[in-house]
């Protein structure tokens, strides 16, 4: 994992001392509420439906056991008991009080966290794959350039006030599990033909009230370049994006009023002027940066655990959670697992304090003390052994960690809604609640097999749902909820907006309607090895409208 | 029917106007504004409560009857008088239950 240096602890902690001085002048009426917004907002600090709300960064979600157990003491200290986990691989706390916030923040840093640049218009937390560093289907740790652009854009003098929001995702492996495509700028790792490292850019992606996939700029950016090149896309968007409008505010909204061909222009002018100079980057730095992501000294084990195949024998339970709840590891004998935070009927994302103590440990005693929040919600202990396999999950199943649902329709994504959030105009948790419930059959679940669905509960898409398999957004049509679904959206290697399907549905309907598409599919589709997006790819939507909406 | 809402700054506990422009924290305690004339005081009692950093974001929210109770018309006003909707432990309709027990 990153370690941090004397620079990071005294940057952090004079950033917390600052803060500790803006609320102690807010309070006292030296500042006003309009000049201490952007600075709480830049410190991850917000005012929502109940109280304030803060945002902890995870930097591309990578913790260890003892920041997940500080997160823990928070959550029981200064919040009500639990935490909420995010699409930017963050933790939101949803009751602090301004009062308690330094002391939180000071909490935070002697665990090397923080919450700056969590909200605001600028650089936002770099996101991953949740299995870097140990996936199998991996070539390079992606974790090594997010920290590098995470140093890049930390306090860019720059960069700070940019028209609008900006984030970055980085993806290892083929298989995008970090959705980079719907991202400002989405970075996929590859080699050109001398086999040097570089990546694939994409710029312009993004969701909110107007979804769009990246546009491919550069097929190979040396890796020297990163930070040059990504310094001349945000120069490029700081000078051009349109701050008359926040709606319009976003570089994909640049990409798409310039065109592509003379946005990728302006880029490749500014970088020409930029490159070898001292965003260079140095290969001594990338040297000792990689050597912070070294992985695990991992033990020569057999590739097949007989212990973890003898007890899934005796234990079904643990042979379903192991048949979607494990990923493949580079190393033989290891696998990473998913911590489903999709209990049946719970609330997506929520972990109790205690099940975060939990967790801490058992990445401690089982897990190289590394954990992972991913993009979809859950928690990951990416380095475990088979053999271990079966300790683990009979002290997750204690804990109510142990649901075998992995990428399955009751593993959703859902942003908190109207329930928490004062943006929202209709509630997410308890429709994600009701689809869950009445999905709820292990054996129904696994028959439909992967199928990601994903809601928001209002058109800012914070639940991802223009890329869910099935998204639901939540709207207010005088004064009632209203639910509407689009489908085919994806958001891997093969990514696409999904598309409105038709008019939507109450609340008291929704969940029959996505029953109705369920259904639909699995009448449909050519075998059980056809998921349910190749399905809608091949079959339109035709289908699925007659079903829901009569011939 | 209109009140008036908004946060505490402290802790952003959700409050509304009192009769006498002290700020509670139920809505069944708040000051219901029938006229103009309420409004406009009340107006002046909610910048005060701005001016003296105790509260932040004022505003005006409307008031229905229902079942024999007042409550907020819109959704959002009312997950905010009770909390959330899927957490009947927490917020407002909490609180009110441990203070009646």
């Amino acid at each position: 994992m990153y370690r941090y240096d004397e620079f990071d602890r005294d940057f952090v902690n004079q950033r917390v001392s600052q803060f500790e001085d803006q609320v102690r002048r807010r309070m006292s009426g030296e500042l006003t509420e309009d000049e201490f917004k952007p600075l709480r907002l830049m410190n991850g600090l917000y005012l929502q439906l109940h109280a304030y709300m803060l945002r902890v960064a995870i930097p591309y979600g990578t913790l260890n056991g003892s920041q997940m157990r500080k997160l823990a003491h928070i959550a029981r200290t200064y919040d009500r008991g639990y935490g909420h986990f995010t699409t930017r691989q963050n933790v939101q706390f949803n009751w602090p009080k301004l009062s308690d916030t330094p002391q939180i923040l000071h909490e935070l840093a002697d665990v090397e966290m923080h919450a700056i640049q969590t909200s605001g218009n600028c650089i936002r937390n770099v996101t991953s794959d949740q299995f870097a560093g140990a996936a199998a289907d991996e070539f390079a740790d992606p974790r090594v350039y997010a920290e590098i652009l995470r140093q890049w854009s930390s306090l860019h003098p720059e960069f700070l006030f940019l028209p609008r929001k900006f984030k970055i995702a980085i993806t290892g492996a083929e298989h995008d599990r970090a959705a980079v495509q719907v991202h400002d700028i989405g970075l996929q790792l590859t080699r050109n033909e001398n086999g040097e490292i570089g990546f694939v850019v994409f710029v312009g992606g993004g969701l909110g009230r107007t979804p769009m996939v990246g546009r491919k700029v550069r097929d190979f950016l040396p890796e020297n370049d990163l930070l040059a090149y990504s310094e001349a896309i945000l120069r490029v968007y700081n000078r051009y994006g349109r701050r008359d409008n926040k709606y319009k505010a976003r570089i994909k909204i640049l990409v798409h009023e310039t065109g592509l061909e003379e946005l990728k222009q302006d880029i490749e002018t500014e970088f020409e002027a930029t490159k070898n100079g001292i965003l260079d980057l140095p290969n001594e730095e990338v040297v000792r940066i990689n050597e912070y992501f070294a992985p695990p000294s991992f033990e020569a084990m057999p590739k097949i655990s007989t212990e973890l195949e003898a007890a899934k024998r005796e234990d079904r339970d643990l042979a379903l959670f192991s048949s979607r709840n494990l990923h493949a590891h580079k190393a033989e004998g290891y696998t990473s697992v998913t911590i489903s935070l999709k209990p049946i009927g719970g609330a997506p994302g929520d972990a109790t304090a205690d099940q975060m103590d939990v967790i801490a440990d058992v990445a401690e005693r089982f897990g190289h003390n590394e954990l992972r929040v991913t993009h979809e919600q859950n928690l990951v202990l990416p380095h475990v052994k088979l053999q271990d396999v079966p300790t683990v999950y009979k002290i997750l199943k204690a804990n109510e960690l142990a649901d075998s649902n992995a990428g399955l329709i009751t593993d959703m994504i859902a942003c908190p809604g109207l329930d928490y959030c004062a943006l929202a105009n209709a509630r997410s948790i308890p429709i994600a609640q009701e689809i869950s419930k009445r999905f709820e059959e292990v054996k129904r679940q696994n028959e439909i097999g992967d199928l990601k669905l994903k809601i928001s509960g209002c058109i800012n898409a914070c639940g991802h749902h223009h890329v869910g398999h099935i998204g639901i957004l939540g709207v207010d049509r005088k004064g009632e909820e209203l639910y509407q679904i689009t489908l085919g959206g994806s958001a891997d290697q093969n990514t696409s907006i999904g598309k409105i399907i038709g008019r939507g549905f109450p609340e008291a309907e929704i969940t029959d309607a996505v029953e109705t598409v369920v259904d639909t599919y699995l009448a449909n589709r050519l075998d059980e090895d056809e998921s349910f997006i190749e399905a809608y790819r091949r079959l339109g939507d035709q289908p699925f409208k007659d079903a829901l909406y009569g011939a | 029917m209109k009140t008036i809402t908004a946060n505490r700054l402290v802790d952003g506990d959700v409050v509304w106007l009192g009769h006498n422009g002290e700020w509670v924290e139920f809505v069944e305690a708040a000051w219901i504004l029938n006229t103009d004339e309420d409004m406009t005081s009340a107006l002046d009692f909610a910048k005060a409560g701005e001016d003296k950093q105790y509260v932040l974001g004022t505003y005006a929210i409307d008031l229905e009857l229902k079942d024999g109770h007042l409550q907020p018309k819109s959704l959002k006003e009312r997950i905010r008088a009770q909390g959330p909707t899927t957490r009947l432990d927490l917020g407002k309709q909490a609180e009110r239950h441990l203070r009646s027990a």
